[in-house]
């Protein structure tokens, strides 16, 4: 496939980089300000080159000389959106999304933006296009939660939750494990790269509540046949809790009857709740560090949990490049 | 009338805990045959169209009861019991002891299926008898939950007995850790006992009264054996 990746962040550089190994070909990269289009006069090789563009970036804050239009005008099969995510109107990763799709092109979102925000506007766009959307690398990274609900079928999933963001639960992990308040181990996630210089998106819940809107999403539309039955969840629709406030105290309370607090969403077709939940300590959903878990809850399968990395540039990446993979 | 004469504290507690460890032992079937304890609920039970179910086994309960003390009451009291195919067991009357509203606590021991045990509590109640408290077999669940903020500006002690006064719950343990003095934000990790399917109920009633008081509460996840 010929991916168009717009967005230079460590997922964006990741997808360029690692396009090839799936044996697919990036044409284009953007980010907010600049763009790169192969320009295909060497028949053998008209992608761009990834090396060159991970410098350009590194080197110049730029990823080339283009203007970001010609890549979303370049000759691509499937768009890749891995701009930040942004709430509300959820743009302008709505707007890309859009231009492919109504090019009949297909697009795969790192973006949560949209899919979490604007998703029945999106399930119209697909209605009238040849192309399709896939937004793995939305949910839980590396962890494939999106294509196991689907693989499932959402009509025969009951629930899904699990630990949704790796910064959130190193502060709790780090907390229980030393015995530190909430400042202190922030102060070392962030030292550590770990949690951003603003973390609220991460430790306000609304990055886990985000990835549970998209699943509730996931649910409530796969579980009908016409999308005009399906209710359309936003972020507005979740019920947020975050973990700032939580005591070492009440960490350590917990651990003296072997739990643990996790952060802990939940997603059905009906709610969403992100919150610090009392789970126990050896327990499933107590992944520690910046692991992330996804649980699923299904009607004749049981339960099936899924850990690993939820975040990272090349782990987000290969998420990617599995949907790319799924639209060929 | 069965009538074991319980002979101190040292018993009760034995009787307290086995009655507590009895529903982990699972659906053996054998009921804890004690002292010569005639097995009617058992016989009682094989007769029953409904006979069969895992659950129905009769185990034993135990029921606190307050009465007034008059003469005939301890046996209108156990009426209901007998009447509602409840095994009598043991009938401990602690004549020497008053309640707080100056009545005679009575402790009775009996045998029951879980289904007959809500019938039997229901019929006291509905002949007039206060049943204080019937056992943890009435409190078929447990919940553990964490509050924390302003636990003691709030009035802690108000904060337990407004979650003891719902119908659905009892709290049967406090742990309270107070870092920072008493003026501080303070955890408090309280575990609950609820009725069989009320533990949602219970929480529910606790996050109500977290919210007016501005505490935060960390709900278990219930119903995930995670």
């Amino acid at each position: 496939m010929r991916l168009t990746v717009v967005g230079a962040g460590a997922v964006g550089r990741s997808v360029v980089d690692l396009a090839g190994e799936y044996g697919h070909e990036v044409v284009a990269v953007a980010d907010s300000s600049s763009a790169v289009v192969a320009d295909g006069t060497d028949g053998r090789n008209v992608g761009v080159d990834p090396d060159a563009v991970v410098a350009r970036k590194a080197d110049r804050g730029i990823v080339g000389d283009d203007d970001p239009a010609d890549a979303l005008a370049a000759d691509y099969d499937a768009l890749v959106e891995a701009t930040p995510t942004t709430l509300g109107d959820a743009e302008p990763g709505f707007s890309h999304v859009r231009t492919a799709l109504e090019r009949d092109r297909h697009a795969v979102l790192a973006n949560k933006g949209p899919v979490a925000e604007r998703f029945g506007d999106l399930r119209a766009l697909v209605n009238d296009s040849e192309g399709d959307i896939r937004f793995e690398a939305t949910v839980g990274g590396a962890i494939p939660a999106v294509s196991t609900v689907e693989d499932i079928e959402p009509g025969h999933v009951t629930a899904v939750r699990g630990v949704l963001n790796g910064t959130a639960n190193f502060i709790l992990t780090r907390m229980a494990a030393e015995g530190l308040d909430y400042d202190h181990v922030l102060a070392e996630a962030q030292d550590l790269g770990v949690a951003e210089a603003d973390p609220s998106f991460d430790v306000d819940g609304t990055d886990a509540a985000l990835k549970c809107v998209i699943l509730a999403n996931v649910l409530s539309f796969g579980a009908v046949d016409d999308p005009a039955d399906a209710r359309e969840f936003t972020l507005d629709d979740a019920d947020v809790e975050g973990i700032r406030d939580v005591p070492g105290s009440a960490l350590r309370l917990a651990a003296e009857d072997g739990r643990t607090v996790r952060l802990i969403g939940e997603a059905t077709g009906e709610t969403v709740r992100v919150a610090p939940r009392l789970v126990p300590e050896n327990g499933t959903l107590a992944v520690s560090g910046t692991q992330n878990i996804v649980q699923i809850e299904t009607s004749h399968a049981g339960r099936l949990n899924i850990s690993g990395r939820g975040a990272g540039g090349p782990e987000t990446a290969s998420a990617v490049l599995g949907d790319v993979g799924r639209l060929e | 009338m069965p009538n074991r004469d319980h002979s101190g504290d040292g018993d009760r507690r034995n009787a307290t805990r086995r009655a507590a460890d009895r529903p982990r032992r699972g659906g053996g079937g054998v009921s804890d045959a004690r002292d010569g304890v005639p097995e009617e609920a058992a016989d009682d039970e094989d007769a029953t169209p409904d006979g069969g179910r895992a659950s129905a086994t009769p185990s034993t309960h135990t029921v606190r009861l307050e009465l007034a003390d008059e003469p005939g009451q301890l046996l209108a009291a156990l009426h209901p019991i007998a009447d509602n195919g409840g095994n009598l067991l043991s009938i401990y009357h602690e004549r020497g002891n008053k309640t707080p509203r100056g009545r005679i606590p009575v402790e009775v021991d009996f045998e029951a299926t879980p289904e007959r045990f809500e019938g039997i509590v229901e019929a006291l109640r509905t002949e007039g008898v206060n049943v204080m408290q019937a056992g943890t077999e009435r409190y078929a669940e447990e919940v553990t939950i964490l509050l924390f903020g302003h636990l003691i500006d709030t009035d802690l002690s108000d904060t337990l007995s407004r979650i003891e006064a719902c119908e659905s719950a009892s709290v049967a343990d406090v742990s309270l850790a107070a870092p920072q003095g008493t003026e501080e934000a303070s955890s408090a990790r309280l575990r609950l006992e609820a009725r069989a399917g009320e533990t949602e109920a219970a929480v529910a009633a606790v996050r109500e009264l977290a919210d007016e008081k501005d505490l935060r509460l960390v709900e278990p996840l219930t119903g995930v054996e995670a």
